[in-house]
C-alpha cells in the first residue's frame, strides 16, 4: 500500500509536518525539536524504500490525484493531463543527499540554535525547504519544477535572514532573494517558451517533441543561465559567500545541498529535456568552461578570505567547478565512442563527486559552526589555539579539510581521481588545472587549520554540545568510509544516477509508454 | 486586430525590470524592477494562451465561441501568487537592512565584500 505512494509521501509529509510546527511548538519546546527529527527520519526512510524500488525495477512514475496512480495516459489521452512525479536514479540519488543533510541539520540545529528566539519559524522553513528540494528532484513537469525551485528559493532566504539581529544577514538575505528571483523569472520564461512551441509542460513529453529550434536555444541558454545561477557556478557566484557566511550553520549544510538540486536540474533540462538534439560538443564545452572559471575564480577568491566561513564558500564555490567539468565532459562526449570511453567514467566521477561534496562541506561547515558556537568568532585572525579544547571538532575539521583538498584515505579523493584520469582523456590541461585548484585548496585549508587550532590557547572555549557532535561525526563516519569503499558505492548509487541521465529516452518511454 | 504588440510590451517590461537591477542604486527601486521582469514573464504567458475574439475559458452559461487556453491563465496565477509571497519577503529584507544601515542606498549597504 504505501509503496505505490512514496513519492507523494517524500514530498508531502515534510511539508504538512513543516506547517504544523508551529503548533507544537506552542507545546513545547522539545517536543518541536523530537517532532522535527522524528519527520526528517521517517522522510529519510522512505527514500531509502523509494531507492530500493527504483534501483530494483526501473523509474517509477507516480500520477497526482489520478483513478490510478500508475496510469499516465487515462483513456485514451495522447498526452498526460495531470501532474505526473517522475523518480529515476538519479531523482533518487539527490533525494538520498538532500534527506541525509535535512536530518543531519535539524539534529545539529538542537543545540546550535538554543537560545535563539522564532524556532517554530526555523523549523518551518527548514522542513518546507527541505519539501521543496525533493519536490525538485521528483517532479517530472517544468512548470512544477518552477513552483519548487520559487519554494526553496523563499524558504533558504527566510532562513538566510534569519538573524535579524544582524544588519549582515538582511544584506545577504536581499541579495540572495533578487537573484534568486531573477533566476526563477528567467526559468519560468523558458518554460513559456518550450510550451507556446510544444503545448506541454511535462519533461517526457517535451523531450519527445523537441527540435532545437532558435527558440529553444534561447529557452537553453536562460535554462543554463537560472540554474547555474542557482547552484552558484562562477560568474553568478556573487550571493554564494554571503550566503552561506550569513545563514546558521546547520542551515549552509542544506544550502549546499540545495544548490546541487539546482546542478541536478540543470542536468536533467540539459540531458533528458534536449539530449542529443543539441550540439552536445558546444553545450558540453560551455558547461566545463563554468565548471573551470568555478575552480579557478573559487580558489583564488578564497585565499585571500579571512572570515572563516566566507573561506570555506570560495571553496565551496570551486568544488561546484568538478562536477559541472566532468558532466560536461559527459555531455561533450554523449552519442560518440568516446562516451563509453572516458566520457561514462567522467560523469561518474562527477556525480560521485556531489555525494562526497555535499558530505565533506557541510562537515566543514558544521565544524565552523561549532567554531563560531563555541568562541563566539567569525575571523580567523582572533582565533588561536582551539584544538587544546575542541578535540572533536579539531578531528572533524582534519577529515572534512583532507576531504575537499582531495588527500587519499578521503573520499574527495576518491571522486576526485575518477575525474583527474577520464578528464586527461579529454584534455589533458582541464586535468591539470583541477589538480592545480585542489592543491592551493589543501594550501587554503591548512591556513585555517593552522590559524584556528593550533598556537597557544588564547580563549576561553564552551565545549561542543553532544547533538552537534553527533551530526558531525555521522557525516565523517560516511567520508571516511565513502572513501575507503569508493566501488561500493559507485557501483550500487552512482552508476544508476548516470545511466539515468545517459540513456533519456527511458524517462520519456516511462510517461509515453513503448 | 493587436498583432504581436503584446510580445513587444513584454520585452519591453523585461528590459525596462533588468535596466532598474542593474542601474538603480535604491534597494526599493531594484525590487520594483524584479516585479517589472515578472509582470513582463506574467503577460508573455497570458498572451501565448491568447486567441482574438475567443470567450473566458469557463463553461458556465458560455457562448458557442471558442475559448482561450486556460492553461496559461493557471500558470499565471500561481505565477502572480508566488512573485506576492517573494516581494513582500524582498521588501521585509529592505526594511531590516533600512534598521540596521540607516539607508536603503546599495552603493551604501556594503558590509559583505571580498
Amino acid at each position: 500500500m504505501i509503496e505505490d505512494h512514496l513519492p507523494a509521501l517524500i514530498i508531502g509529509i515534510p511539508l504538512l509536518a513543516g506547517f504544523a510546527t508551529p503548533l507544537i511548538s506552542k507545546l513545547h519546546d522539545k517536543l518541536r525539536n523530537i517532532f522535527v527529527i522524528g519527520v526528517l527520519g521517517v522522510t529519510l526512510l522512505l527514500v531509502g524504500l523509494l531507492a530500493l524500488t527504483v534501483f530494483d525495477s526501473g523509474i517509477f512514475v507516480y500520477v497526482m490525484g489520478g483513478e490510478s496512480t500508475g496510469l499516465t495516459l487515462p483513456s485514451g489521452f495522447k498526452m498526460p493531463v495531470r501532474i505526473v512525479l517522475e523518480v529515476d536514479g538519479m531523482s533518487v540519488f539527490m533525494a538520498i543527499i538532500s534527506s541525509v543533510v535535512a536530518f543531519l541539520g535539524a539534529v545539529y540545529s538542537w543545540a546550535f540554535m538554543d537560545g535563539h528566539t522564532g524556532k517554530d519559524k526555523y523549523y518551518t522553513l527548514l522542513l518546507i525547504l527541505t519539501a521543496g528540494m525533493l519536490g525538485m528532484e521528483f517532479t517530472g513537469d517544468m512548470f512544477n519544477f518552477f513552483v519548487f525551485l520559487e519554494i526553496t528559493s523563499i524558504a533558504a532566504c527566510g532562513l538566510i535572514g534569519f538573524r535579524i539581529n544582524r544588519g549582515e544577514s538582511a544584506e545577504a538575505a536581499f541579495k540572495t532573494m533578487v537573484l534568486y528571483t531573477l533566476g526563477a523569472l528567467l526559468f519560468l520564461f523558458a518554460v513559456g517558451v518550450l510550451y507556446g512551441e510544444y503545448d506541454a509542460l511535462n519533461i517526457a513529453i517535451l523531450a519527445s517533441r523537441i527540435q532545437y529550434t532558435g527558440l529553444d536555444k534561447i529557452a537553453l541558454g536562460l535554462f543554463v543561465g537560472a540554474l547555474a545561477l542557482k547552484a552558484g557556478a562562477v560568474p553568478m557566484h556573487m550571493w554564494v559567500p554571503d550566503a552561506y557566511a550569513e545563514a546558521p550553520a546547520p542551515i549552509t549544510l542544506i544550502l549546499v545541498a540545495n544548490t546541487q538540486v539546482a546542478l541536478y536540474g540543470l542536468f536533467r533540462v540539459v540531458f533528458t529535456l534536449y539530449g542529443l538534439t543539441i550540439s552536445t560538443q558546444t553545450v558540453g564545452w560551455i558547461i566545463v568552461i563554468l565548471g573551470v572559471l568555478s575552480m579557478f575564480v573559487g580558489v583564488t577568491m578564497a585565499l585571500i578570505q579571512n572570515k572563516i566561513k566566507r573561506l570555506i564558500a570560495y571553496g565551496a564555490v570551486s568544488q561546484i567547478g568538478y562536477m559541472l567539468l566532468g558532466v560536461g565532459v559527459g555531455l561533450a562526449t554523449l552519442g560518440t565512442p568516446a562516451l563509453q570511453e572516458y566520457g561514462i567514467k567522467a560523469m561518474e566521477g562527477s556525480i560521485f563527486h556531489i555525494l562526497n561534496d555535499a558530505m565533506y562541506k557541510g562537515l566543514l561547515f558544521l565544524t565552523a559552526g561549532s567554531i563560531i558556537y563555541s568562541t563566539g568568532k567569525r575571523d580567523l585572525n582572533e582565533l588561536s589555539g582551539l584544538a587544546h579544547d575542541m578535540k572533536f571538532t579539531c578531528l572533524f575539521f582534519i577529515i572534512g579539510a583532507g576531504a575537499i583538498a582531495g588527500v587519499p584515505p578521503f573520499n574527495g579523493f576518491a571522486s576526485k581521481l575518477i575525474i583527474y584520469e577520464s578528464v586527461y582523456k579529454f584534455n589533458p590541461l582541464l586535468s591539470v588545472i583541477a589538480i592545480l585548484a585542489s592543491i592551493v585548496t589543501l594550501a587554503i585549508f591548512v591556513k585555517i587549520f593552522q590559524s584556528a587550532f593550533l598556537g597557544p590557547k588564547l580563549l576561553e572555549v564552551r565545549k561542543e554540545p553532544r547533538s552537534m557532535v553527533f551530526a558531525m561525526l555521522i557525516l565523517s563516519i560516511i567520508v571516511v568510509a565513502f572513501g575507503l569503499f569508493p566501488n561500493i558505492v559507485v557501483d550500487n548509487i552512482v552508476s544508476p544516477a548516470v545511466n539515468a541521465l545517459i540513456n533519456h529516452m527511458d524517462y520519456v518511454a516511462a510517461v509515453l509508454g513503448g | 486586430m493587436i498583432g504581436n504588440l503584446p510580445y513587444a510590451a513584454c520585452a519591453a517590461l523585461i528590459i525596462l525590470g533588468i535596466y532598474a537591477l542593474m542601474f538603480k542604486r535604491n534597494l526599493i527601486k531594484i525590487v520594483i524592477g524584479l516585479n517589472l521582469i515578472e509582470c513582463g514573464v506574467n503577460l508573455f504567458l497570458i498572451t501565448l494562451g491568447y486567441k482574438s475574439g475567443s470567450v473566458a475559458p469557463i463553461y458556465t452559461m458560455a457562448e458557442k465561441k471558442e475559448m482561450v487556453l486556460p492553461t496559461p491563465q493557471a500558470l499565471t496565477l500561481t505565477s502572480i501568487v508566488i512573485g506576492l509571497a517573494t516581494t513582500a519577503l524582498i521588501l521585509s529584507f529592505a526594511v531590516l537592512i533600512y534598521k540596521h544601515y540607516n539607508t536603503v542606498d546599495a552603493s551604501k549597504v556594503r558590509r559583505l565584500r571580498g
